[in-house]
């Protein structure tokens, strides 16, 4: 059992959710309360980095889907980022890699971001 | 780069940590070694979950609190995942994989699309994770809906909390049609008798069940009209009106 923490950069226009831990169900609240502070100081497009995450289940996945829906609604845009392997693969398998772009680093996230 | 930081935590609930409660990677499904019911609905498709669905999406959440029953969440999950079936009401089938409700596996399904239908809709799901407290559904291609379901139980307070909850959106726009004209309603009466059944078998004797429904999206995805190509409920019913045909041609 890990906490899930989540710490907000900025890049220019488009903020960093820096998630470290794990991601479940019981995130909901943080996630959804770090996303809307990304927004309200004018992000137009959210990177998730995972590079810290330790586990997610699928109640995580779920949450990622509707933030997802939350950032299509305003315009906005998901790009991820520092994922492992086995993560990428559960994207893919769950067809989440077709609404969010995933990335190898923060570099080219920051680029794919305000692209 | 960094203007800002600012950190926030959650506790997390999961005790189970591992990889393998994930489906493996699968490009299309094979629910081949299922009987009981046809799979060609479901081999050969892939997964489609909320994203890729046509119709509105919505967030349901089934609930039951399974008061005065001395229980562990671990305990009605393996409860529920041993007898998936036998809590489904009686006019909906369920075919579980010969080895159980495990990551990766598929399970097989017959249900009537709208109350009264003559048409029993052919169908499945993907077992795309499981852990000791909860597991979840993917439909495939052709299902009515492209959805996850989540079967979950923990503690709140002294109790234990059996929950389900859909994310869901009808996947063609027939299947919209036909979840706004009872299918949503009829889903929703399926999922409170699961979740009472369920409850009762554990030990409750008159269990209340908590329904919470929202609108999460509710745009249309119209790239996503042609699903209808895939759809369960069309091949079904060809399946029903040709079946006279069928027999004939096999007596001659």
């Amino acid at each position: 059992m890990s906490a899930t923490v989540i710490e907000l950069d900025q890049a220019g226009p488009a903020s960093i959710l820096r998630i470290s831990g794990d991601i479940t169900s019981g995130s909901e609240a943080d996630l959804s309360a770090a996303y809307g502070r990304a927004v309200a100081n004018g992000a137009s497009a959210i990177i998730l980095d995972f590079s810290r995450l330790e586990y997610m289940n699928s109640g995580g996945i779920g949450l990622l889907v509707t933030l997802l829906v939350r950032a299509q609604r305003s315009g906005g845009r998901l790009v991820a980022t520092g994922l492992s392997d086995h993560y990428r693969q559960i994207f893919e398998l769950t067809r989440l890699d077709e609404a969010i772009q995933i990335v190898d680093d923060e570099d080219a996230a920051v680029l794919a971001a305000t692209a | 780069m960094v203007e800002t930081k600012e950190p926030t935590t959650t506790d997390a609930a999961s005790t189970n940590r591992s990889d393998a409660n994930w489906a493996k990677p699968v490009d299309r499904l094979s629910a081949a070694g299922v009987t009981g019911a046809k799979d060609d609905a479901v081999t050969g498709k892939r997964v489609s979950g909320p994203l890729q669905g046509f119709g509105q999406l919505w967030q349901k959440t089934f609930s039951v609190r399974l008061e005065g029953v001395d229980t562990t969440p671990e305990a009605v999950i393996a409860t529920w995942k041993a007898h998936f079936a036998d809590f489904w009401p009686k006019s909906q089938r369920f075919y579980a994989p010969l080895s159980g409700i495990q990551p990766g596996e598929v399970g097989l399904l017959e249900i009537q699309p709208l109350p009264g239908a003559p048409v029993k809709l052919s169908t499945g799901v993907l077992v795309l994770y499981a852990d000791d407290e909860s597991f979840t559904f993917m439909t495939p291609e052709g299902h009515t809906l492209s959805a996850w379901i989540t079967f979950s139980a923990r503690r709140d307070g002294d109790v234990v909390l059996a929950q389900a909850q859909a994310l869901e959106r009808p996947s063609d726009p027939f299947d919209e049609i036909a979840y706004k004209l009872g299918g949503n309603r009829q889903n929703n009466r399926f999922w409170e008798a699961t979740l009472r059944n369920l409850a009762i078998m554990v030990g409750v004797p008159l269990p209340v069940v908590d329904v919470q429904v929202t609108c999460i999206d509710s745009s249309r995805q119209w790239r996503y009209w042609r699903n209808i190509r895939n759809s369960a409920t069309v091949r079904s019913a060809r399946r029903t009106m040709t079946a006279p045909i069928r027999r004939i041609t096999r007596r001659g």
